[in-house]
């Protein structure tokens, strides 16, 4: 039996995933309740047999479609998940000199540090994806954070031959991207081939639905019809159209995205 | 903010398209000196074959013309406000590219600023390269230095693009000349190129179509040559090799987890477990939410159950009777050094083979590669950034297979006791033991943070200089006092007390004072090594004596300049030194009768001619105490 692409990303995935777990401890799994992240925890569970050895967390902006806190609830329970929840702090703290959707993003951020210090976590798994932004193409799959948690672009470490960083001083974390080598096609195929539950959020009602899904006051849903997993794969099979597009953070300022993630956005 | 997405254009997509979409892409990576026009191929192959998203041109002419530039094609690739302001990439990136039915992965690297760190990152996996060569300039340094790479990391599949052939009026002759060129040059390396495309990127001649202006080549477009790149081959084949990555207990059951390399494995087989050779018998294939299959191919992340119920390690090899890899604790290792300070002999570093750790330490360096004409000759050091055969000396014999492009078999890759990857080293196979090189150095199994958790601070050497009678023992020996009593585990080596013994059969010609710097810097680096701040004492007249220093103790050492004039030491001489000299009984006296070159750029100045010792101590004790805790 000859592995397709999607046989070998599963497998570069659970290699990651078995990699963090054997070296970064305490690790805990971040889960926005996106699409991406659901394939995520469902590859933590092909890595490690059904069970998800580590903590998820949620960093909760409290900006969430209510469905979203439904699948919460839901899969906390189906799938047993031993669920952190974190709280971020208000708008009215941020960084000012942000555009007000980035501003809005910024909680985040904060939120994740804070969760990061409390469970003093030496590594941290994220769902993000070298094809959805220019500075996240940029990602190594292990990315050490300093202390204050920034990424230092100008100076990430050599990653190749499936070796990878780890954490060398006190103070220091790694941040885990087991889908940076997937694109939005695959994670559909996938979800479609596992039969892996989605917010019902991204199919289309109406003639609209989202095709990315952050808080609901910066996160926008596009013209579409697609509202089976099988439409929207035939809809990304022809579109030109990048995926973040109705995120209004990524596209305030040219640098908006850079300093968000700079500062340990995701 | 809407865009309408349509469903209309899927007619064309055929059900053979659909099925290939699935297929892996193939990466391909994009080498060449600075200014050969790697960003301009890169933005003109992804125009020409309609693979920019919506939008795409319109933001590179908006960014390009708010920096007052023509349409900048390498703001395609360079993606952070930081690379497009100062015009260079600063890491490597990955774009997706689809071709016909085929997808392929396009990593650009930069070429300048610690180029080899990104480049190996991006690299490291491709199955083929383009290496872009102006054709006006023909080869320079970085293309030899990438094509160098191109061969230690196994890429087989090279096509050259001559480039900017327009600028040679696409004249055969000339072109032909440069490409004789540049496969003397690749066979040199044992690259055989697989393809030549004279071309221009930024007129698009040869890239996606036939250029009219180059009517005699004959051969393929960048296109039709990438086209042709064959997709990677299965290594089921292969004998197996699992190396253990994990091993889990869940409900009651022990798994072990790892991927498979190459070959398969199936219920029933007998496999042996690493170097110490158990065997078990294959009880289940294990996967979650998967078909049941009995058997598993390489590439394929699975957990087996064995029978008897055996505790491998992780790094374990698993393999077949009658198909064991080689075994030697001396190995052979080509290298490719990230560093940023060179390699040299006795370096102990950790040898990350797929999931195994060793400690080895550099026994010899064989060889370097001199990147001006690419001969390799003996050095005693491998610089940063640079290329060499080096013999690695491992505590126990270990099971390895030799680097083999096309495989994951031979990947080494140095580690050093901050666990930060400093090398690539595919192992080439076992070294003999012959002549002077029969030493086996061993080194430490405790790391630096380890050492740091007990002592509180890390090894540091504070090195003084200073002329004889300047201060530089009286300062040291009240530091090291005051060090002790705040919980520091200082050490000082004095100049004078070295040679009572160490360096007893050394005098003061200037070769023996190289030879005595060396000596203190090698024993200060063992005690920096084990945790100690070490404050030396020498007056090390001579700059490249303290380079020299520098370069043995490398990160932890800092320069102290204790500055006092001839006069005022002469006029304190509490050994009466100074007197002897005037009088001729010393030779090659410090200050009298041999120079002392005063450090330029001292990481801390004590003047003892204005300050007292109570001050001045305190401030060496501070500074020694700052370095080692920071």
């Amino acid at each position: 039996m000859s592995a397709d692409h999607l046989d070998q990303l599963e497998a570069q995935s659970v290699f990651i995933l078995r990699e963090a777990w054997r070296k970064l401890k305490p690790l805990a799994m971040l889960w926005s309740l996106g699409k991406d992240s659901n394939v995520m925890l469902w590859l933590a569970r092909k890595a490690f047999l059904g069970h998800v050895p580590f903590p998820v967390m949620h960093v909760d902006t409290e900006m969430k479609f209510p469905e979203m806190y439904d699948f919460r609830t839901e899969y906390t329970k189906k799938w047993n998940l031993d669920l952190l929840l974190g709280y971020c702090p208000p708008v009215e703290e941020m960084d000012p000199t942000l555009p007000p959707a980035a501003r809005s993003a910024a909680r985040k951020t904060a939120g994740l540090a804070a969760m990061i210090e409390k469970h003093k976590l030496q590594g941290v798994i994220a769902g993000i994806r070298r094809d959805e932004q220019g500075t996240r193409a940029k990602e190594r799959v292990f990315s050490p954070r300093g202390s204050g948690h920034k990424w230092d672009i100008r100076n990430q470490p050599p990653e190749f031959w499936d070796q990878y960083a780890t954490p060398h001083e006190d103070g220091m974390h790694i941040r885990v991207h087991p889908l940076l080598a997937w694109r939005e096609i695959d994670i559909w195929r996938y979800i479609e081939r596992e039969g892996i539950p989605v917010v019902d959020l991204y199919f289309a009602k109406n003639g609209k639905r989202y095709r990315s899904l952050g808080d609901k006051n910066i996160t926008f849903p596009i013209d579409s019809n697609a509202s089976t997993i099988a439409e929207i794969i035939t809809e990304l099979e022809t579109t030109k159209t990048s995926e973040r597009a109705g995120r209004a953070m990524d596209n305030e300022t040219e640098d908006a995205f850079e300093r968000l993630r700079v500062a340990g956005y995701l | 903010m809407n865009e309408v997405l349509t469903t209309a254009g899927l007619a064309s997509l055929d059900a053979a398209d659909r099925d290939s979409a699935l297929d892996a892409a193939t990466p391909i990576v994009i080498v060449g000196h600075v200014d050969h026009g790697k960003s301009t191929l890169i933005g003109r192959l992804l125009h020409d074959t309609d693979n920019l998203q919506e939008g795409k041109v319109a933001q590179i002419i908006e960014s390009s013309r708010k920096r007052g530039l023509q349409i900048e094609w390498s703001f395609l690739l360079d993606s952070l406000q930081i690379e497009r302001d100062q015009g260079v990439t600063v890491d490597s990136t990955r774009i997706p590219f689809r071709l016909g039915s085929r997808q392929f992965v396009i990593v650009d690297a930069p070429g300048h600023r610690q180029f080899l760190r990104n480049m190996i990152t991006g690299a490291a996996d491709a199955d083929a390269a383009v290496l872009v060569v102006d054709a006006r300039e023909g080869a320079q340094e970085q293309t030899r230095r990438h094509a160098m790479l191109l061969r230690l990391i196994g890429i087989r599949h090279v096509i050259v693009l001559l480039n900017k052939v327009d600028l040679l009026e696409f004249d055969q002759e000339k072109v032909r000349a440069v490409e004789k060129s540049v496969t003397e040059l690749l066979t040199q390396l044992d690259i055989r190129p697989s393809l030549f495309v004279p071309a221009s990127a930024r007129d698009g001649d040869n890239i996606a179509s036939r250029s009219e202006r180059s009517p005699w080549h004959t051969g393929p477009t960048l296109v039709e040559a990438l086209a042709a790149v064959p997709s990677a081959e299965s290594r089921a084949g292969l004998p197996l090799r699992m190396p253990v990555q994990d091993v889990y207990r869940f409900d009651d059951k022990r798994f072990v987890a790892g991927r498979i390399e190459r070959g398969q494995v199936s219920v029933g087989d007998t496999v042996i477990i690493g170097a110490q050779g158990s065997r078990a018998r294959v009880a289940s294939v294990e996967r979650w939410s998967a078909p049941a299959r009995d058997t598993a191919s390489a590439g394929e992340s699975i957990a087996l159950t064995l029978e008897p119920d055996v505790i491998p390690d992780r790094g374990d090899l698993l393999f077949f009777p009658g198909e064991e890899p080689l075994r030697s604790a001396r190995v052979r290792a080509r290298l490719f050094w990230l560093r940023q300070e060179p390699l040299r002999v006795g370096e102990t570093f950790r040898l990350r083979l797929a999931t195994a750790e060793h400690q080895v330490t550099v026994a010899s360096i064989d060889s370097v590669v001199q990147l001006d004409d690419l001969s390799e000759a003996k050095a005693d050091e491998v610089p940063p950034e640079g290329f060499a055969e080096i013999t690695l000396a491992v505590a126990e014999a270990i099971l390895f297979d030799p680097f083999t492009p096309g495989t994951t078999d031979g990947r080494g890759v140095l580690v050093d006791r901050n666990q930060k990857i400093v090398g690539g080293a595919p192992l080439i196979g076992p070294a003999e033991i012959g002549g002077d090189a029969a030493i086996y150095p061993s080194g430490s199994t405790l790391n630096a943070a380890d050492r740091r958790k007990t002592r509180g601070h890390d090894g540091r050497v504070v090195w003084l200089t200073g002329l004889s009678g300047s201060g530089k023992s009286t300062l040291a020996r009240k530091a090291e006092q005051i060090l002790f009593e705040r919980g520091t585990d200082a050490v000082v080596l004095d100049g004078d007390t070295l040679r009572t013994g160490l360096c007893s059969n050394l005098g003061f010609s200037e070769a023996d004072r190289h030879e005595n710097v060396r000596r203190a810097a090698e024993v200060a680096k063992i005690l920096a090594e084990a945790g100690h701040v070490v404050l030396v004492t020498l007056i090390s007249p001579l700059a490249k004596d303290r380079a020299l220093a520098r370069q043995i103790i490398g990160e932890r050492f800092d320069e102290v300049f204790v500055a006092a004039s001839v006069e005022v030491c002469e006029s304190r001489d509490v050994k009466g030194l100074y007197a002897a000299a005037r009088e001729g009984k010393i030779q090659d006296f410090t200050g009298v009768s041999a120079p002392y070159e005063a450090p330029e750029s001292p990481a801390l100045k004590l003047e003892t001619g204005s300050a007292g010792i109570p001050e001045l101590s305190a401030r060496l004790a501070d500074f020694a105490a700052a370095r080692s805790r920071g």
